[in-house]
């Protein structure tokens, strides 16, 4: 019964989805957490589902990405947020109770908060 | 690690860098024997037998950004700990198989805890990984198979929002309802 349900659901999110497919990947936002075990053991994946909540409460849409160790392991947990035409900003030792404000002030405001970055990198060519 | 999940959690990342596109979880709770199974199946690389064997080891690690790798080694202790053991089997270019074993009922066994929050972290992973999650509690079995998913919305990532929202409500009502349900009313997916 609930799988019946779900897939019919799937199908209705899939014909929606297919419209703004590509409006989103030219003016996509991108949220990426670092998730080795460093990140783990450090809370990230509790930060992620904050991410994961704070982006549903205030009905944003945004891409959320997890990946591997990149090195900075006492930093973790790592967030880096990446908007269309701009460069990707690193945020570090991230707890859930951060997310309201990086959402926030980053997001919605467009303002880097310098007391929690640690870096800035050349945003990835989105294709 | 506080919970078993954030075990499951490392070993899927270390499945997903070992290039796997594809990984079975199996999670078997039963109550009557007393035994709690995780079993995680990668097609990924594979290790040769040395490797097994370092892998154990908190000092070895694969990765060249840092020198300590304690995935591995930690869920042993967790396993061994609490009256258990893990397995490693492993073919070089066809993939690897670790099975923990806990005592259920033991004092020291740490709660699975969010499952559904670990999943979720590796469907959203950068590498596109297909899961295949079965967790049975009881005669109760929750079963997951995202590329089911995956062919059914074509060219609609599992990373779209729509699509991450649906994924996390029917993993967390398949969960919900295996601890609800010890009764054992399948649910598949």
């Amino acid at each position: 019964m609930a799988r019946l349900k779900n897939i019919e659901e799937l199908k209705k999110i899939r014909t929606e989805a297919q419209k703004d497919l590509l409006i989103r990947t030219q003016t996509g936002t991108r949220i990426i957490i670092g998730m080795g075990t460093c990140g783990i053991a450090a809370g990230a994946r509790e930060v992620m589902q904050a991410i994961l909540k704070e982006l549903d409460a205030r009905k944003i849409d945004a891409h959320v990405e997890t990946v591997g160790c990149v090195g900075m392991c006492a930093k973790e947990p790592l967030v880096d947020i990446e908007q269309a035409g701009k460069s990707r900003i690193r945020y570090a030792n991230i707890t859930p109770e951060n997310v309201p404000r990086l959402i926030d002030e980053h997001l919605l405001k467009g303002n880097v908060i310098q007391d929690w970055a640690i870096g800035r990198l050349d945003a990835r060519k989105i294709q | 690690m506080r919970e078993l999940s954030l075990h499951i959690l490392d070993l899927l990342e270390n499945a997903v860098e070992a290039g796997a596109s594809r990984i079975e979880i199996t999670i078997e709770e039963d109550l009557k024997t007393d035994w709690m199974v995780i079993e995680i199946t990668d097609n990924g690389r594979g290790m040769s037998q040395e490797l097994i064997e370092r892998v154990l080891d908190p000092f070895y690690t694969t990765r060249k950004t840092r020198h300590v790798g304690l995935g591995l080694p930690l869920f042993l202790e967790a396993a061994r700990r609490c009256g258990g053991d893990l397995l490693i089997q492993s073919n070089l270019g066809k993939g690897t198989r670790v099975r923990a074993t806990f005592r259920h009922s033991h004092i020291d066994r740490a709660p699975l805890g969010d499952i559904t929050g670990a999943l979720m972290a590796i469907l959203l992973s950068e590498h596109p990984v297909d899961l295949d999650y079965c967790h049975n509690v009881g005669s109760g079995v929750f079963r997951f198979d995202s590329s089911e998913i995956r062919k059914e919305l074509e060219n609609v990532p599992l990373g779209h929002p729509k699509v991450r929202d649906w994924l996390f409500h029917v993993l967390h009502e398949g969960e919900a309802n295996l601890v609800d349900e010890r009764e054992g009313r399948p649910l598949t997916l």
